[in-house]
């Protein structure tokens, strides 16, 4: 198994470095560091003098990926690409355009992004799985097909809109929590009490459609004609039985997404108030901030792919018959 | 048994909600408990600020701030129109008087063209104080307490709060010395820097200072000692006289005396930023700002919260106890003569999207919403209706007692022409050619209905523009005076755009009847060149006007950073603009035609590309004069060029309006006004039992959402039973 780790984690290095060049070939198709300059400096009374000196401050002044006034190496390593890449393998993300630490940033808002997409995570699979197995169990019953329908139009309805929704009626209209803010501590309850029930009921539609019909294809196997007619009691097969053997579908779908909790919620921080990495994403997307977008990407990738090895992990742990070489 | 007990826990839920309803609390307060007493305006923030440091900023969202935490030397009446400067942390306005090349004193009316200095005298107020600020403390023997740190001293300590000593001193001369001076930092960027390089020996300090760096005797992102620094423009014959020496002549400057980039700067703030494991821990200028304002940074949460708290150290300022017309019957001067700031402190609370802004508004957690602040509005129809052709509430804005301020912004968006074009700018090759294209913008100009644009597009909220003053702007003319003739006519008290037969009849004088080239048939068409943003109901908007007269207008989208070059660049041929002034002085409008500002040619901000030798010839006249003369004349025969020669087609000036709550008193929609929070009072009694009031919490949709769980758990319980018996009859039966 260690082996097979170190061989990922060592895929993972080209994987970066690709996910990187595009961000890079993207970013810079829309803004050159021209376009960076004038956005920070803002749009009036900027003179190209300004707009080169800020360049050279924050090492913009390079070619993007070749360097034909250079010699031997330093051709390619003194490049804009390289010079700001390098660093984000050592997890050193640098200074923002504007000049602000990246990693203490990234420190302080990765607290209430997760305290937003941690609960949404675990209540939500938890009221999935529940759900998915009591429309298993009524299967074929009026209970069943309403449960079906049901979770049709909750998958047809845009997040926005539960959002939205949720906003007015809980809060602006029963005025039962606040409708965005945020706040430390305990009183943080208050604030993320209806994000949370607006994501996880956003997330439910699919979620329990799809548990639901792995939890049926499970109970037509054979083992569980075998536990039924051992005498076991539907709630035992089900919880038992179906729900273990359900599990890896399960997992690939959910271990996969707990490393990028912590890069929360573009839509949900950005209208609930949660100072939160999602909305300091968006805010660097507006500001044109390079810096930010680029640590922000090579995050995600990076979150994705443990994603992925922890999936990977989490099969041996719940199915003996698979073996990591 | 189970459902039995399913039951009893619901009910046992449902009484303890309802017992919590009992307690007469609002739950959806977005505010901690111990500061509902407290005098705070509540108000939102929708980007992150990005630069609090004086010499840095210079946009809007921004000004919110820094006006309220830094004083300049000059600020504007809060009441008076058109705008007024009066001294702020000077003592009177300033004795400006007139060298010659040799040095010689010369008459106040002397041409501008004899001068090579101007000196402005300002003397300052005396026992002004800076805010209590860490960088200011001093031990017992006198020494800075806050020296000498590090990483490891700073510890966790990441809010200027976190600093158990604080200090001040008294302001002097020398910290506008040194507040200007850091403006020549190349570190800093700041966009004032080609303004104040108008100063004497400015130039040269800047030279110094690169060269400092470049040979490594100063340190770019450490502090510079700039009291080292002469700076022959800026003297400081004693702490309470400041001394400002102009290169030639430019009566505008006094207006950049009244904006943070000149405000004073004690240079141990400098000094206490730049230690180490400072920048790391965001603890900077940039970060926590450090004035003699009424107000100052107390938290600093990007995308949370902003707290400014009342300044103890502030001096003494009193309400006005004058103002416009009409502001005594509007209740503008009811505090007069009430030392300021009259609230504890502002709290700004992020909040990116308009509609939850709007809700908390209704709730009566903001104080305000100002249209200025969010581009849309979330539900302008259900607050607010058009009657008569102005503005009013709605029933239900009204039974909340809000209340409804408009004020025509001074600022201008337009759609112009590049007269760089040579189909219908000024760069034909011949003069006939040029005079075609001259009588097609004017025709376009009388097509592009600015009325039905607005109420279209902005419900109705501004102005059509009739010349490049904007109202509020000295040297703006109302009435019929104000129009633009050539393509509005006087009718009925109001401007009235000339009819669609004359601006066709333009348009065949100019070759091109129907719409067609009448030489070679091809019909006219015209490139709209716009960025992304522009709706597309603005696009047909504006397609359709043109079409009345036979102009084939094609939009070509494209994104703000190309569109931008586009026009650095000239290659734009009818597009859009928007200009918001830096200060409300005429010349900030009338630079936008002057051909040396040329986009294309400078990189100035005249994006028309307007170059018109006679126009040339009066604007260097004019920028001589004092801002005190008589420039109506002169502005009058400016004003009527640019609508001859048509570079702008056609625009308007935004109607900004603001609601309020009855609780908050003096607020203005006044854009250009960012020192006005300290003139604003609030009555805390009365907005704590309001929003008590409207939002008491619905307690029966919790109830129901319990009895349902109980109820479908209790189904399912039931269910399940017969499900499990019905399997063991079905068998037994067989």
């Amino acid at each position: 198994m260690i082996a097979y780790l170190i061989r990922r984690l060592l895929w993972a290095l080209p994987t970066l470095l690709g996910v990187n060049l595009l961000v890079f070939a993207l970013f810079f198709v829309v803004s050159s560091p021209d376009d960076m300059a004038r956005a920070q400096l803002g749009a009036k009374r900027v003179t190209q003098e300004a707009i080169e000196r800020w360049k050279a401050d924050h090492g913009y002044d390079k070619p993007l990926f070749y360097n034909d006034n250079a010699q031997g190496s330093k051709q390619f390593t003194d490049t804009i690409f390289v010079q700001k890449s390098a660093r984000m393998f050592l997890l050193d993300f640098g200074k923002s355009d504007l000049g602000r630490d990246i990693n203490h940033e990234l420190y302080a808002r990765m607290w209430p992004s997760l305290a937003l997409a941690l609960p949404v995570f675990i209540v939500g699979l938890f009221v999935a799985i529940v759900a998915a197995m009591v429309l298993a169990f009524f299967r074929g019953t009026w209970l069943d097909y309403s449960g079906v329908i049901a979770c049709v139009v909750l998958m047809s309805i845009s997040s926005l809109f539960y959002i939205i929704a949720g906003q007015f009626i809980v809060a602006r209209t029963w005025n039962l929590v606040p409708i965005s803010g945020y706040e430390g501590g305990l009183d943080s309850i208050r604030f993320l009490a209806l994000p949370v029930l607006v994501g996880v009921i956003a997330g439910l539609g699919s979620n329990v459609r799809w548990y639901r019909a792995i939890f049926l294809e499970e109970i037509g196997k054979d083992y569980v004609r075998t536990a039924r007619a051992k005498g076991l009691s539907e709630g035992a097969v089900l919880f038992r039985h179906v729900l273990k053997n359900a599990m890896i579908p399960i997992l690939t779908g959910t271990v996969v997404v707990i490393p990028s909790l912590f890069l929360g919620s573009l839509i949900s921080e950005s209208f609930f108030g949660i100072p939160g990495l999602g909305s300091f994403t968006i805010e660097a997307i507006l500001m044109q901030d390079f810096a930010i977008v680029r640590a922000m990407v090579f995050i995600g990738a990076l979150l994705y792919i443990l994603g992925l090895i922890l999936t990977d992990l989490s099969y041996t742990l719940v199915d003996p018959r698979v073996r990591l070489q | 048994m189970i459902t039995k007990k399913l039951g009893c826990l619901a009910a046992l839920l449902a009484s303890a909600v309802l017992m919590l309803g009992g307690c007469d609390a609002v739950w959806n307060s977005p505010y901690p408990a111990d500061e509902r007493d407290k005098l705070f305006l509540h108000e939102e923030f929708n980007s992150r600020p990005k630069h609090f440091d004086p010499v840095q900023s210079y946009v809007e969202d921004e000004a919110w701030f820094t006006y309220s935490i830094y004083e300049t030397l000059f600020e504007f009446h809060y009441l008076k129109r058109p705008f007024e400067l009066q001294p702020g942390l000077a003592a009177a306005m300033p004795k400006v008087s007139y060298l010659d090349k040799q040095g010689q004193p010369l008459p106040a009316d002397a041409p501008a063209a004899q001068i090579a200095q101007s000196v402005y005298e300002i003397p300052l107020k005396a026992g002004v104080r800076f805010q209590p600020h860490p960088a200011l403390a001093r031990d017992g023997a006198g020494r800075l307490r806050y020296e000498g740190l590090d990483d490891a001293k700073l510890g966790g300590r990441t809010q200027i709060t976190d600093f158990e000593f604080t200090g001040t001193r008294e302001l002097v001369s020398e910290d506008f010395a040194y507040g200007i001076k850091r403006i020549a930092r190349p570190k800093l960027e700041s966009p004032s820097l080609e303004l104040f390089k108008q100063i004497l020996g400015f130039d040269e300090l800047i030279a110094q200072l690169e060269a400092d760096v470049k040979a490594g005797k100063a340190d770019p992102d450490g502090w510079i000692d700039l009291r080292k620094y002469p700076l022959a423009g800026v003297e400081t014959p004693d702490p309470h006289t400041l001394r400002i020496r102009l290169k030639g002549k430019y009566p505008q400057f006094i207006y950049w005396l009244a904006m943070p980039f000149s405000a004073p700067m004690p240079w141990e703030a400098e000094k206490f930023y730049a230690q180490p494991g400072m920048a790391k821990r965001e603890l900077t200028l940039d970060m926590w700002p450090i004035g003699t304002g009424p107000f100052m940074l107390t938290r600093n949460r990007p995308l949370r919260e902003i707290l400014m708290e009342r300044n103890p150290n502030f001096r003494e300022q009193t309400y006005p106890c004058e103002g416009a017309p009409g502001d005594k019957e509007r209740g503008l001067l009811d505090d007069c003569g009430k030392r300021l700031p009259m609230i504890d402190g502002v709290k700004f609370v992020y909040e990116k999207e308009a509609t939850p802004f709007w809700n908390k508004f209704l709730q009566g957690y903001y104080d305000f919403y100002a249209s200025t602040r969010f581009k849309t509005m979330a539900s302008f129809d259900t607050a607010l209706q058009m009657q008569g052709g102005g503005l009013s509430l709605s029933d239900a804005m009204k039974k909340q007692g809000i209340a409804l301020k408009t004020e025509i912004e001074p600022a201008t968006e337009y759609f112009f022409v590049n007269m760089l074009d040579p189909l219908i700018g000024d760069g034909g090759v011949t003069p006939k050619a040029r005079e075609r294209a001259r009588k097609v913008r004017q025709a376009m100009a009388i097509a592009f209905d600015m009325e039905e644009y607005l109420s279209i597009m902005k419900n109705g909220l501004g102005i059509p523009m009739q010349g490049p003053i904007p109202p509020g702007i000295a040297g703006y003319k109302t009435g019929e005076a104000g129009i633009n003739p050539y393509a509005f006519t006087w009718k009925n008290g109001r401007p009235k755009l000339r009819s669609i037969d004359e601006a066709k009849r333009l348009l065949a004088e100019a070759g091109y009847p129907n719409g067609r080239d009448v030489d070679t048939g091809e019909p006219l068409v015209i490139n709209l060149d716009v960025y992304d943003v522009f709706k597309r109901e603005q696009l047909e908007i504006v397609i359709k006007q043109m079409k009345r007269i036979d102009i084939q207008l094609v939009p070509r989208l494209t994104e703000w950073n190309r569109w931008q070059e586009m026009h650095r660049k000239g290659a734009a041929q009818l597009s859009f603009w928007g200009w918001n002034a830096d200060y409300p002085d005429p010349e900030n409008f009338l630079f936008l035609f002057y051909s040396k500002n040329s986009k294309a040619k400078f990189q100035g901000e005249n994006v028309t590309n307007y170059n018109n030798p006679e126009f040339d010839k009066l604007f260097e006249q004019f920028r001589g004069m004092d801002v005190t003369a008589d420039r109506q004349p002169i502005i009058d025969k400016m004003a009527d060029l640019v609508r001859r020669d048509a570079p702008v087609l056609a625009g308007w000036h935004n109607e900004a309006f603001e609601l309020s709550h009855s609780w908050l008193r003096n607020s203005m929609p006044v854009r250009m006004l960012h020192t006005n929070r300290k003139y604003l009072s609030l009555d805390v009694a009365k907005r704590n039992a309001l929003s008590a009031q409207w939002n008491r919490p619905q307690l029966w949709p919790l109830v129901l959402v319990l009895a349902a769980i109980a109820a479908l758990a209790a189904l399912g319980v039931r269910h399940y039973r017969r499900h499990e018996t019905q399997t063991a009859r079905s068998e037994a039966a067989q």
